[in-house]
């Protein structure tokens, strides 16, 4: 190499630093999103409400919207409420809603959109759930990652019983039965909760030792107790007989997933007929339906349904939308 | 700057003769500065990525927490592998700067890969794969290139001032990614296009600056080795071999390994904190942040003291502040005092320790070799410290959080004498069998 001087030298990082600068600043101006008007708040008859009735909530462009249960792909009615997940049962909704690009809530409405309560949860939103009287409210974030090359991750699961105002930040804190024994670890993990009908007990996925288990909860007692292993984002029937979950692969979340039913009488699983991996918790839309998210290539999502026994084909149910949620 | 080089580069044990303003002037050597500020550029480039990825695999590719999981851990084995290759190719072909040149560059154009992987999970996990091989691959040329420009006696200081131009990076980093944030909106690959053009920066100061501190040259202090001018045989297999059957050196790598086992990993040390004092989750990430607050301050500091009193004093040093961590996170005192203490503590523990042990290494191996031993002694503390994080997680679950960090006190102790009885005869000797 020809031998510069330290002046040419700081020449050309100087250069270098300029060219390089206009490369990211050209792309940034390119990548920009366009500031987002929020759309106006609907009024009158427009309004979102999570009243009961044959409607659909979901979320379109960010923002909270609801169509019509005839009319999915139709006209929708959209909110001024910007969320990242939402769900809605008996008049109460669970929105994760950003407050900065950092930082999240969990969000409990009333009937009318209005604020009922604000949490603020550590990581990033994940699932959300209102158990069926609309009761009680749950959530799981998505934790750590302080340092992508530090290993493991983790999730918080939160549950809110919005009568008594009893919170649960994280279900870490409850006793764990494994296999009929008593257990402890520090990587234990949950998400995706789903509520019985009594308010109290809940299936939720609880992740250790580099399995995931199906476990069952009670809020009163503060226990968890495992079912069986490679059940992830349980999502409880209106009848309260089947549990719907995304099953991996040969159990090995790395080879996607496959949208399945367990039937809790019998143990039996059958693989709906939905055969794209689906990496969401589904949504029951009625006692044999259900809804879940897929995303395009570019990340685009899609609600579709697909029937919850094994028969038929998947269905495009609202186009451009996710988290969806029958409004019972 | 060759002049001013080779000032610095004459032997400990000769009186300065150069004045004593122009030894002032010469903290550290030009070659140390580059390198330090390749490190500064890259590890803002880096940090700019670990702040926003999970925001990115999450909220903008919406993956479940599993499989970002999995896109970790898998590549550890393999990079450690290759870590030791690409420091015996170093070597053998006297090309650090090369070496430590293609790490750079892989892990800048790791950068990319990312926008490139779109939604696939095993393309992300190829692209982190690549970023950490990169990072596997350059750390030990990097740390020989400051090894052989730097005259042993001032290796402390070198290495302090190095680490504390790295931290420097790793807080800008985060910085760096908010403001772009912050002007594109939620555009994450804004943020991956403008991390890899300060890693191209980085490659191009690493290019122009850094020079290959050739092993034969004007440098006439212990790190010379008479042996290595151009028409002497290449580094073989065999002679790296060879290394093993070094007394010194064996003890050294069987040292560092040891010290690898008695830390239980930042995650465990931060999750046992949150817990005893029932900090707020939102505060966990500002855990690291004060460790690092305190690794930046102290680490050059540290390296002149390890200078001054000998190096392994102070690594001594750091690891008792590392036991006397473990003791506050599982002792009686609480509240905000126990908190600031135990995480300046733990940040002085990396202070005292990565630069130094590194510093205490390099004269033990030949200059030769030195890439390839410093390579091994990196990979031996990275699998050690594997295997502890393990052990420590099992030990958690069977005793819980306060009994379990009681043990890992109780081998530091253990592993510090061990450490003292291997290091403290050996090095001695050998550096003075080289000096005049």
């Amino acid at each position: 190499m020809t031998v510069m001087s330290t002046r040419a030298k700081l020449g050309v990082v100087a250069a270098s630093a300029v060219l390089l600068a206009s490369v990211a600043a050209g792309y940034a101006a390119i990548a920009a999103e366009p500031a987002r008007t929020p759309p106006p708040a609907a009024v009158g008859d427009q309004a979102v409400t999570l009243a009961p009735g044959p409607r659909l909530l979901a979320i379109t462009d960010r923002y909270v919207s609801s169509v019509a249960t005839a009319d999915p792909g139709g006209p929708r009615t959209v909110s001024g409420l910007e969320c990242l997940r939402v769900y809605a049962a008996a008049g109460t909704g669970v929105c994760l809603k950003p407050v900065t690009a950092w930082s999240y809530q969990v969000v409990v409405l009333d009937a009318a959109l209005r604020q009922k309560r604000t949490l603020s949860v550590p990581g990033l939103p994940n699932r959300a759930r209102v158990s069926a009287s609309g009761r009680m409210v749950s959530w799981t974030t998505f934790v750590g990652g302080d340092s992508y090359t530090a290993s493991g991750f983790s999730t918080r699961t939160g549950i809110l019983d919005t009568v008594s105002g009893a919170t649960v930040t994280s279900l870490e804190e409850f006793a764990i039965t494994r296999d009929g024994r008593g257990y402890r670890s520090p990587d234990v993990n949950y998400w995706g909760v789903t509520f019985t009908a009594d308010d109290n007990h809940f299936y939720a996925t609880m992740a250790t030792g580099g399995r995931r288990y199906l476990v069952r909860g009670d809020m009163a007692a503060r226990t968890v107790e495992t079912m069986r292993t490679n059940v992830e984002c349980p999502s409880l029937s209106p009848d309260g007989t089947r549990i719907a979950f995304k099953e991996a692969i040969d159990a090995d979340p790395t080879r996607g997933w496959r949208l399945s039913v367990l039937d809790l009488a019998s143990g039996r699983v059958t693989a709906t007929a939905e055969t794209t991996s689906v990496d969401d918790q589904a949504a029951w839309l009625d006692d044999a339906t259900l809804a879940y998210t897929l995303r395009q290539s570019d990340g685009r999502p899609d609600v579709f349904s697909v029937p919850a026994d094994g028969s038929g084909a998947p269905k495009l149910l609202i186009p451009g939308a996710e988290s969806p949620s029958p409004l019972t | 700057m060759r002049v001013y080089l080779s000032t610095v580069s004459r032997p400990g044990a000769d009186p300065p003769d150069a004045g004593p303003r122009r030894q002032r002037l010469a903290l550290v050597s030009g070659n140390v500065v580059a390198l330090g500020t390749v490190s500064l550029i890259t590890d803002i480039s880096a940090e700019m990525v670990a702040a926003v990825l999970p925001l990115y695999l999450v909220l903008g590719l919406q993956l479940s927490p599993v499989a970002f999981g999995v896109l970790d851990g898998v590549h550890t084995g393999a990079t450690a592998l290759l870590r030791v290759v690409g420091g015996f190719v170093a070597d053998r072909f006297r090309r650090r700067k090369l070496v430590a040149g293609v790490g750079y560059a892989l892990s800048a154009v790791a950068k990319l890969g990312l926008l490139l992987a779109g939604r696939s999970v095993p393309a992300i996990g190829a692209v982190v794969a690549v970023d950490r091989l990169g990072k596997g691959v350059r750390s030990a040329p990097r740390d020989a290139l400051i090894t052989l420009s730097t005259p042993p006696e001032a290796l402390g200081r070198a290495f302090g001032v190095h680490r504390a131009m790295d931290s420097v990076g790793a807080f800008l980093g985060p910085l760096a990614a908010f403001a772009v944030l912050l002007v594109v909106g939620q555009s994450y690959d804004a943020v991956f296009v403008t991390s890899f053009c300060v890693a191209a920066l980085a490659v191009v100061v690493l290019v122009l600056f850094v020079r290959e501190q050739p092993t034969t040259g004007p440098t006439t202090g212990p790190t010379s080795d008479p042996t290595a001018d151009p028409d002497e045989p290449r580094v073989s297999v065999r002679e790296a071999f060879g290394l093993l059957r070094s007394r010194p050196a064996r003890r050294l790598l069987l040292a560092a390994t040891m010290l690898g086992l008695a830390t239980i990993g930042d995650g465990f040390v931060y999750l046992v904190l949150q817990r005893r004092e029932d900090l707020g989750l939102r505060w966990f990430p500002l855990l690291a942040v004060g460790t690092s607050l305190a690794y930046l301050l102290l680490a050059a500091p540290l390296g002149v003291l390890a200078d001054r009193i000998g190096r392994l004093p102070v690594v001594v040093g750091g690891y008792v502040a590392l036991g006397v961590t473990y003791l506050l996170l599982s002792g009686p005192v609480h509240g905000w005092p126990a908190l600031a203490l135990t995480l300046a503590l733990y940040g002085t523990f990396y202070a005292a320790t990565d630069g130094v042990l590194i510093a205490l290494a390099g004269p033990v191996l030949p200059p030769r070799l030195r890439t390839t031993g410093i390579a091994l002694v990196q990979t031996g503390q990275a699998l050690a410290y594997l295997v502890s994080s393990v052990v420590f997680g099992l030990a958690w679950q069977a005793w819980g959080p306060q009994t379990a960090v009681r043990a890992a006190a109780v081998v530091v102790v253990g592993v510090l004498v061990v450490t003292v009885l291997l290091l403290a005869a050996p090095s001695r000797p050998h550096s003075r069998r080289v000096s005049p």
